[in-house]
């Protein structure tokens, strides 16, 4: 490993950090708030045992999410249809589990693959497109997701798998205590860690794993540095485009569960759909690394979980929708520049080689 | 539980009384400005504030309760992507710091609401639109369909062309009793009349509120089809009905809700073609709510605003209205004689 890209890896998030510390405390002395004041409460707030709890659970929900964004970034291949994906995902989960009265493993297992194969069945639909049409999936994801809406409102409104749940608020069968990973109390005596957050870990090892130790992951990599080199070394780049949309849309399908298993127990219309979108930030933050997922996950739910503390200090919430925004662009903008200087130093490096050599170019 | 229902009639109707003193003069009321150590927290769902509709009904009896009760005030909101567990979180700080009551506007609150009551069971807590069983939850529902009705009533009995429209929010069953109401009330005038209903959002589209853009698309096909007059139940996505109303000039009305829309400021622009609003009294409920915890009997259990409590009704402020104000009366007569029953669904 390469200690001076080790470093870079790391100074562009931190750059983002300091850089939108730095602006929002610009905002905040704009709209007479006591900064530090701001600041250290979000601190206090956000390592009290109950919040890093809620961090977690948020952290597992965006973490799946990216991971899902990531797999196809790695292609090249822009699925802004994790929305979609996982949205059927968790309604056809909620409505399987709420209908299984098995022993709780069984239940948690059959309910996992069910979500792993609607959310991939969606994303499949893009990939068939791709491939046989030649639609762009950016396109075809993005309407997708106003189809599952959609769908879903269909089948919760209208068939027998929605019924009231409250007053106003329809959803799926709640799920029974059996079928539930409402997950332990590591930290906080009242609200738990959810078990999906257990279970993503493992997910994120097996994507380390899939992508860096198999061939399938030398293909897709390769794929996405160069599908026309790809081609000529013999990988099926048809093959790989549909291959890679199905485990997004897999992956993707997981998003709603640590929500729906470990605390909603039913698919209800409350239910938060743009979770794709958050994934896709966080993805690009994280350089679909699981480790800077992992990161960029927690940094964005601690932001979303301490947002609830500075709206009873009166301060707006949308200040950490700015930090959440600027710390983004800062990430993206500083990797492109950090690749654009490699690409020179690199470029006059060989050159010089080259010229040492007597070779004239 | 009937008390609470009676004692929330009567103070209904205070407060209906106090409100139309309004500006003009309550120097009776408050010669010493009131103090209240009583501090209440309001939850708004998603974005809150600032719909001109419904979540601005409910500030406006938060904000009526800071001054005639000189009670203290604290307005948090879910933000956009709200799950149970962070609506809960927001409650239960807002029970922590010791705000009491503590309001939640609207039914996405009903989960989060349910654990957050049973986990401070000395602590007051009301609910707009939904219903919580827990014996320290005031549970604020309104009968829509009744002042739907009456906006019917008088959209029909404006309408030059035979042709109105309704725009709905959420395709969900608390917004179908709004249509309903309003088919219902306008078919009672003209039995032959065309009604046109485009909703914003299927069921669990968490847009469906706010999409003002398409809410005037929708508006504007209605009129190019021959509507002239169009009822908006959809928060802040009513701004696109009011845009197109608007745009098609004179001869054509836009019908409000929730809030008296005449009256507000960010709509002033279009108040001239707004002929009535359907009024959901969510400012007389928080009123009440928090009148009921400063007097030390907070209201709990289901406290139904109908039209017999004035918890819903029409506005008057543009007198535009007057001519068919006649037969809305009659209509609310009805209603709460019981000879008329106005259909939810």
């Amino acid at each position: 490993m390469n200690f001076r890209r080790f470093g870079i890896s790391l100074i562009a998030p931190l750059l983002g950090v300091v850089i939108s510390v730095a602006v929002t405390s610009v905002i905040l002395v704009a709209i007479n708030a006591n900064v530090g004041d701001v600041f250290s409460s979000m601190i206090r707030y956000g390592t009290s045992p109950r919040a890093m709890t809620l961090i977690l659970n948020l952290a597992t929900t965006y973490f799946l999410s990216a991971l899902a964004v990531a797999i196809g970034f790695k292609m090249n291949l822009f699925n802004i249809g994790v929305n979609g994906q996982y949205v059927l995902g968790a309604v056809a989960a909620g409505a399987v589990a709420g209908a299984l009265t098995l022993p709780k493993i069984p239940s948690v297992i059959i309910t996992i693959l069910v979500a792993m194969v609607v959310g991939a069945a969606w994303a499949g639909i893009a990939a068939w497109l791709k491939v046989a049409r030649g639609v762009s999936e950016v396109i075809s994801t993005i309407m997708l997701n106003f189809i599952a809406i959609a769908i879903i409102s269909y089948v919760i409104v209208r068939t027998s798998v929605g019924h009231e749940t409250s007053l106003n608020v329809r959803g799926t069968k709640e799920i029974a205590e059996s079928g539930m990973l409402r997950g332990l109390a590591l930290l906080d005596e009242g609200t738990k860690i959810y078990g999906f957050f257990f279970i993503s870990i493992f997910i994120g090892i097996a994507y380390w794993f899939i992508l860096n130790r198999t061939r399938f992951g030398y293909d897709l990599r390769a794929t996405g540095h160069s599908a026309s080199a790809a081609r000529t070394s013999g990988i099926d780049a048809r093959r790989m485009t549909v291959v890679t949309m199905l485990l997004s849309g897999a992956i993707a399908g997981l998003v709603g569960l640590p929500y729906l298993l470990g605390e909603a127990a039913s698919y209800n219309l409350n239910f938060p759909t743009d979770w794709g979108f958050t994934g896709i930030a966080i993805a690009l933050l994280g350089r679909n690394n699981p480790v800077g997922i992992a990161v960029g996950a927690l940094l964005w739910a601690f932001l979303d979980v301490a947002s609830g503390q500075l709206i009873l200090e009166g301060i707006p919430r949308e200040i950490t929708t700015i930090m959440q925004g600027l710390i983004v662009i800062v990430v993206v903008i500083s990797y492109e520049i950090v690749r654009r200087r490699q690409l020179t130093t690199e470029q006059t490096r060989v050159a010089k080689a080259l010229e040492a050599q007597g070779v004239s170019a | 539980m009937l008390k609470g229902v009676k004692i929330a009639s009567v103070l209904a109707a205070a407060a209906l009384v106090l409100a139309g003193c309004g500006s003009s003069g309550d120097a009776s009321a408050s010669a010493t400005a009131p103090t209240s150590s009583v501090k209440v927290g309001m939850a708004y769902d998603q974005d809150g504030k600032g719909d001109g509709s419904f979540n601005d009904a409910a500030y406006a009896g938060l904000s009526k309760a800071q001054t005639d009760l000189g009670v203290q005030i604290k307005e948090v909101n879910s933000g956009s992507s709200a799950t149970d567990a962070s609506r809960e979180e927001l409650l239960t700080l807002l029970a922590q710091d010791g705000y009491n009551p503590v309001i939640a506007v609207g039914f996405a609150y009903s989960t989060a609401l349910g654990n957050v009551a049973a986990k401070f069971p000395d602590t007051s807590f009301a609910i707009v639109d939904s219903v919580v069983d827990q014996p320290n939850v005031g549970n604020l529902v309104f009968a829509a369909e009744q002042g739907s009705y009456l906006t019917g009533v008088i959209a029909a009995s404006a309408s030059k062309s035979g042709h109105i429209g309704f725009i709905g929010g959420m395709e969900i069953d608390l917004i179908k009793a709004f249509e309903a109401g309003y088919v219902q009330g306008a078919k009672s005038v003209n039995p032959d009349i065309t009604i046109d209903s485009k909703y914003m959002g299927a069921a669990g589209d968490n847009t469906a509120w706010n999409v003002p853009d398409k809410a005037k698309a929708a508006s504007a096909a209605m009129i190019g089809n021959g509507a002239d007059v169009i009822y908006a139940a959809a928060g802040g996505s009513g701004l696109g009905m009011f845009q197109a109303v608007k745009e098609a000039g004179a001869g054509h009305w836009a019908i409000g809700v929730d809030s008296d829309q005449y009256t507000v400021p960010a709509l002033a622009d279009y108040k001239d073609f707004i002929l009535t609003s359907m009024l959901k009294r969510v400012d007389v409920a928080v009123y009440d709510t928090i009148k009921g915890v400063v007097d030390g009997a907070p209201l709990v259990g289901i406290q139904n605003f109908d039209l017999s409590k004035d918890g819903v009704g029409y506005a008057t402020s543009n007198s535009a209205v007057e001519p068919y104000k006649a037969a809305a009366d009659k209509a609310a007569a009805d209603i709460k004689a019981g000879t008329i029953t106005v259909n939810t669904k």
